[in-house]
């Protein structure tokens, strides 16, 4: 997958997630940019990308995440293992 | 397919595409906030969709809107896994099953704390239910491997945990508990020994159940098997290990929606909102195939036939819900005749006509024929399911009678059985000897009740459809359906005039025919060919409508509006004056009977044997089509563009 296509499906997850349509996903949006952007969302936030995109993430792998770029990484790092 | 049943809750439809914008008119525009909110959770809605129902409950309750006519109920949530995760899933799961949920939070990992102390915010907020959420990990069940004795103490230990938590909420707050079993972890230490040898985990977990289900009997407390819905879905898929790790998650949050909607039917139990009766289609329902054109010898219903044993093993599940007091009833578009003709003669068919409390076999609507059904059994609409293999009707009681909860039925009828009762719609509490009293009250009944007004606005129903009508002449292509349906159809058939493929190939040719095939489909699909007519030329300006037939699974759709306004289309284009119908009775096809006289014939005569003719003049003929588009191929020189036909008044 691309890494524009993952933007665009991760544009849907970030709208489902933090109910809101007019959020833009770019690589350095980060948790302070997102109203509700708190631990406990940013948990439903990775494990809908899991379901998403149908990868499974370690607690480390996760406990790493800094930016929406390292996400989108982990993302294509899983799909290319696979 | 039944990995995803569990998973998704396939019983309930999609989420429609504008789901969010649907959440955010209901906040623009709060009025009859509740039965909206319970209308857009009746959809399958993963966690973040359940997530946002909750915050439009919050932000209404804030505002001060009327939640009616969903029922209030305050539930504590006990747990020494993340509760905040469960508690926004359950509030918008509940709403689905008529609650208006309020959720109360204890801290992480407080049960007994919070249970025994009176200031505890769970004693203060003095709640309608307390949850207890506890999985294995907040149970002391560590113990020497080999001794009966100690795995018997652990086992003791592990209940009195559970039970000082509810006899503290009971002292202090008065409350029903729901207590949860225990799931299992995935993981076996010998294997299948774990089973067998005293103080294993699953030794010792298998004992706590059975005590905690003993415990349960006798008091007013609910038992919540959690053990069961993790072996339904598989031990592996319901922990997560990670998801223990990283947020303290109890089981894998995808089972999140299908854990609520547990919790949810048992409050609804609670506060008596469960289904009570089950309206059953019949045709590819019940049995296989369809009564009226298959006849007695070719439905599928019987032992030997992998078909035939799907049908049986739904209706052994209807057998038996009616056995511990579900009532029956049955809607089915067919003659009452023919659709009790089973029920009476077919040798393997398990369900008879005296289980059946109400029968409503006629060509009405359903939503229709389903607010009557309850009427006569005194039940609300809100206490009914409706079974019905077929899309249309399924959306049609659906969009008419929102109430009735409609399980969506997967293509494969051994799954139907499954599909019902995952939906878990006659989630109950108690069962007493009245449940068993009711199936004996309704026996040797099969009452038919009277035709009704229309239950809604089926032709607003209609032109949502989509529908999309081709008409084309017959063709090679077609001419083995054609021929198949000619010698099929035994229902909506004018004539049955039965013909040789040999035969049609004629007509298809000759000159002296106009023939029609036609096709229909709509949003749910295409329906492929559903109607087929022959008409043969007489002098110059006549047609006699030799053959006229209809699948029946298009019945009510304004099918034969159109096709007589194809005919009269093509009529006119050549000079054709006059139509001439006619109608020759089988013990098949009563209900065709007055089709002529519904599509504005003239009756010209009638003969002994219940034959009728009827004429129509072309110049004032006035047909009321109904809205769907309307496609013509293949009509040779005279080929014409696409029209569409809008709604009329």
């Amino acid at each position: 997958m691309e890494t524009a296509e993952i933007y665009q499906e991760f544009t849907k997850i970030f709208h489902d997630v933090f109910n809101d349509d007019s959020i833009v996903v770019r690589p350095d949006l980060a948790a302070n940019d997102v109203e509700g952007w708190d631990s406990l969302s940013h948990i439903r936030l990775v494990l809908t990308v899991e379901r998403s995109f149908g990868v499974k993430f370690s607690a480390s792998e996760i406990s790493k995440l800094k930016s929406v770029a390292g996400l989108v990484d982990l993302v294509r790092s899983k799909q290319s293992d696979s | 397919m039944c990995f995803s049943l569990f998973r998704e809750l396939s019983w309930l439809p999609k989420s429609p595409p504008d789901f969010s914008l649907r959440c955010r008119a209901l906040v623009d525009n709060p009025i009859d906030f509740g039965r909206r909110l319970q209308g857009l959770a009746s959809f399958r809605l993963d966690e973040n969709q359940l997530n946002h129902l909750a915050k439009l409950t919050t932000i209404a309750r804030k505002a001060g809107a009327d939640l009616q006519p969903l029922v209030p109920f305050r539930l504590a949530v006990l747990s020494n896994s993340t509760a905040d995760f469960i508690i926004p899933t359950l509030v918008g799961t509940a709403a689905r099953h008529g609650i208006a949920l309020e959720c109360i939070k204890a801290d992480y990992d407080q049960v007994i704390q919070q249970a025994l102390s009176p200031e505890s915010v769970i004693n203060r907020a003095k709640p309608d239910g307390v949850l207890l959420a506890v999985d294995y990990r907040a149970l002391p069940l560590g113990c020497q491997l080999g001794s009966r004795e100690e795995a018997a103490n652990v086992v003791r230990q592990a209940l009195s945990f559970i039970e000082t938590a509810r006899t503290g909420l009971k002292a202090n707050s008065n409350v029903v508990c729901i207590v949860q079993t225990i799931a299992p972890p995935a993981e076996r230490l010998f294997g299948s020994l774990d089973r067998v040898l005293p103080g294993a985990l699953r030794y010792v977990i298998e004992r706590v159940n059975i005590g905690l289900a003993e415990s349960i009997v006798g008091t007013e407390d609910i038992l919540l098997d959690v053990a069961g819905l993790a072996e339904t879905v598989g031990l592996a898929e319901w922990h997560s290990p990670t998801e223990w790790n990283l947020a303290k998650l109890a089981f894998s949050n995808s089972y999140l929606p299908l854990y609520a909607d547990h919790v949810a039917r048992v409050l609804a139990a609670l506060r008596g909102k469960s289904r009570r009766a089950l309206v059953l289609d019949l045709d590819n329902t019940l049995w296989g195939g369809v009564i009226g054109d298959d006849g007695i010898e070719g439905i599928q219903c019987a032992q030997g036939d992998p078909a035939g044993e799907a049908y049986l093993s739904l209706q052994r599940l209807v057998l038996d819900l009616r056995a511990r007091g579900i009532v029956l009833a049955v809607s089915s578009k067919n003659n009452d005749e023919t659709a009790r003709l089973p029920f009476r003669e077919h040798p393997e068919m398990l369900i008879r006509e005296e289980h059946i409390a109400v029968f409503q076999a006629n060509w009405n609507d359903k939503a229709t024929n389903i607010k009557a059904i309850a009427k006569e059994l005194s039940l609300g609409v809100d206490s009914l399911v409706f079974l019905d293999d077929n899309p249309v009707e399924r959306n049609l009681v659906h969009e008419l009678l929102p109430e009735v909860a409609v399980p969506e039925l997967p293509s494969d009828p051994a799954l139907y059985a499954r599909t019902l009762a995952a939906a878990g719609y006659f989630e109950s509490i108690r069962f007493s000897d009245e449940d068993l009293k009711r199936a004996r009250y309704y026996q040797d009944n099969a009452k038919r009740v009277g035709l009704q007004t229309a239950a809604g606005d089926v032709d607003a129903y209609l032109a949502s459809l989509e529908m999309e009508i081709t008409f084309q002449p017959f063709d090679e292509t077609g001419r083995g359906r054609i021929t198949q349906l000619i010698n099929k159809s035994n229902q909506y058939n004018l004539t049955t005039k039965r013909y040789t493929e040999a035969e049609v190939a004629v007509a298809e040719r000759d000159t002296d025919f106009f023939t029609l095939q036609v096709r229909l489909s709509d949003r749910f699909g295409d329906n492929g060919m559903i109607s087929v007519v022959i008409c043969r030329q007489h002098a110059d300006s006549e047609w006699e409508i030799d053959t006229w037939l209809m699948s029946c699974r298009v019945l009510g759709r304004g099918v034969e509006q159109m096709v007589l306004g194809e005919i009269l289309h093509h009529a006119e284009r050549r000079g054709i004056r006059k139509l001439i119908g006619s109608y020759r009775p089988t013990d098949r096809n009563k209900l065709v009977r007055d089709h002529y006289s519904k599509l504005g014939f003239t009756q010209v005569r009638r003969d002994a044997d219940g034959s009728t003719v009827w004429e129509l003049q072309t110049e004032t003929a006035n047909v009321a089509e109904t809205a769907m588009k309307v496609r013509r191929l293949d009509f040779g020189p005279h080929r014409e563009a696409s029209r569409r036909v809008t709604a009329h008044a």
